[in-house]
């Protein structure tokens, strides 16, 4: 049961947004995202709907893998919607009970806001949903590579990124694996409350840190033995290149940014 | 032919420390010993846990350096700093967790790893890691996560992140030792045949006596010493004193002493089952 927790959510596919490079997938996500801000009213928000719709139909990826993301933040944005909602001074009284009072202009904030939110959530679940967590690693390597001259460890968080993403299957399994021979013996992981359940696991994570601990260990001597030593004199066998789809990408970017722009000048 | 590898009354010692950081006890793992491979050999190393075998292997690639003696690889003195990469560039090692030695989440991206390091052009590194895979037979799997191989895959591909450093020695510490039949099976034969067609030194260390078999030299050690050595032969018709430090010999020479001590005129310096069905056929 545990095994089935997939990590990084890559849809594989062939897609218009699948044969972008990483970088300026990235890019363009963070840009998408702080757009968001600026959009103001309706028409702001119709026009990065609009987009939204043309990035997930040039992804090839099915909607509802979208709105999964959706559901894990559900709650975050029920209750901002909330308190943008009662508490929001201003403007006329809609609706009034007790201490709550429902203002017209807390209805738009509310609204927006969610909307902001679930924009938000859907722009950056595309990104990983077209990227495979290696290239996306690759993609956050070079794109830190310039910094590394104000001291970001540029290399050794794509290093991290990298072997984390290797690791996290074999110690669920071994998770699942320590589990099975506890419960073997007697243990029980199911039943009890939150605090009883939560304790059943202290025996669990014990062996699981030092088993961690040991393979640690392993894998810096692998590491070291291949010649490892950090960023420097380093290359890479893949060679991360911009093609005409990134500059397609780009400009339609851009002629969203300006419609956004625009839109906000007129209103 | 050209020395590989050659060490002279090489000591290493463990020290143990207490929980105020001092020094509690020391433990000899390497005891005065000496090596010496020629290149193109096929060495192995047996011994049983604790018999400073593994603590051997770590010397030829400077993961650990000597206390006293001094230990040279193609001529150069694992003890300098400056020698250390280009020696582990020479002298590969494949580990005994094939979990625990693939870095990357992709087979060819592990492959590629050792030749980024060494700083290797991206077109010549392609090259030797298709070159690689297709070695140890891994080619269709390059693009696959090594986490859905089988355990001999993994140590396959493990070996060809190895080659792809264009190493003149690989050394195989228990590479075997977590596998199954089939995957013992498949890496050494990957091993064997390294050795035969590319002429890379081979050092396998390993407690498998049947792995030996197959050796130029059969090297075996107990308490940080080298007990004897010689041809897979001469080492295992010495049935008894590889018993006397607690190692076996492989089932064919087992069974060859005992039917010797039967009675039956019988060589006992059989290895391979061939030489078995040869030798009882000879029997009248």
């Amino acid at each position: 049961m545990i095994r089935d927790i997939t990590l990084g959510q890559y849809y594989p596919a062939e897609s218009f947004l699948h044969s972008m490079d990483p970088r300026s997938k990235i890019v363009l996500t963070f840009t998408f995202i702080l757009s968001l801000f600026l959009a103001k009213g309706a028409p702001g928000y119709g026009v990065a709907f609009l987009f939204l719709v043309l990035a997930i139909r040039a992804s090839k990826v099915p909607p509802r893998f979208m709105l999964k993301g959706l559901k894990a933040v559900f709650m975050i944005i029920l209750l901002t919607v909330f308190i943008n909602l009662f508490l929001t001074p201003g403007g006329a009284v809609l609706f009034q009970w007790g201490v709550f009072k429902v203002t017209r202009t807390g209805l738009e904030t509310a609204v927006f806001m969610a909307l902001r939110l679930i924009f938000l959530i859907v722009g950056s679940s595309i990104l990983t949903l077209t990227t495979s967590p290696i290239s996306l690693t690759d993609g956050i390597e070079a794109l830190l590579k310039p910094w590394e001259k104000v001291k970001v460890p540029a290399h050794e968080i794509a290093m991290m990124m990298t072997i984390a993403l290797r690791f996290i299957p074999i110690l669920l399994e071994e998770t699942d694996k320590i589990m099975k021979a506890q419960m073997a013996r007697g243990a029980d992981f199911e039943s009890g409350g939150l605090v009883k359940k939560a304790q059943s696991l202290i025996p669990l994570l014990v062996p699981l840190f030092i088993s961690s601990f040991r393979r640690a260990d392993d894998l810096a001597l692998a590491m070291e033995a291949r010649c490892y030593r950090g960023g420097e004199g380093r290359t890479r066998m893949k060679r991360l290149s911009y093609t005409r789809v990134d500059v397609a990408a780009a400009l339609v970017v851009a002629a969203y940014l300006l419609a956004l722009g625009l839109l906000a000048r007129w209103l | 032919m050209e020395k590989m590898i050659v060490g002279e009354g090489l000591v290493f010692e463990y020290h143990q420390h207490n929980d105020a950081g001092e020094v509690e006890h020391i433990h000899r793992a390497i005891d005065g010993l000496d090596l010496e491979v020629r290149k193109g050999q096929f060495i192995a190393i047996l011994g049983h846990n604790g018999s400073g075998k593994s603590t051997l292997a770590k010397h030829i690639n400077a993961l650990l350096v000597p206390t006293e003696g001094w230990m040279r690889v193609k001529g150069m003195d694992t003890r300098e700093e400056g020698n250390v990469w280009k020696i582990r560039q020479h002298a590969g090692m494949v580990f005994q967790n094939p979990d625990n030695q693939i870095i990357a989440t992709i087979v060819e991206e592990d492959v590629a790893f050792g030749p980024e390091n060494l700083g290797v052009e991206p077109e010549e590194i392609r090259r030797r890691v298709d070159q690689s895979l297709d070695a140890v037979e891994m080619g269709e799997y390059a693009t696959h996560s090594p986490n859905k191989l089988s355990g001999g895959q993994k140590q396959r591909v493990a070996i060809a992140g190895v080659l792809a450093m264009r190493p003149s020695c690989i050394i195989f510490d228990e590479p075997t030792a977590m596998l199954d039949p089939s995957g013992r099976k498949e890496v050494l034969d990957t091993a064997l045949q390294l050795n035969r067609n590319e002429g890379i030194t081979v050092i396998l260390i390993t407690h498998y006596m049947d792995e030996a078999i197959h050796a130029d030299r059969v090297i075996v050690m107990d308490q940080g010493k080298i007990a004897f050595q010689g041809t897979p032969k001469e080492v295992f018709s010495r049935t008894e004193e590889m018993k006397a430090i607690g190692l076996d010999v492989p089932q064919v020479t087992e069974i060859a002493g005992r039917l010797k001590r039967e009675g039956y005129d019988f060589p006992v310096d059989l290895l391979t089952i061939e030489e078995m069905v040869g030798a009882i056929c000879r029997l009248k």
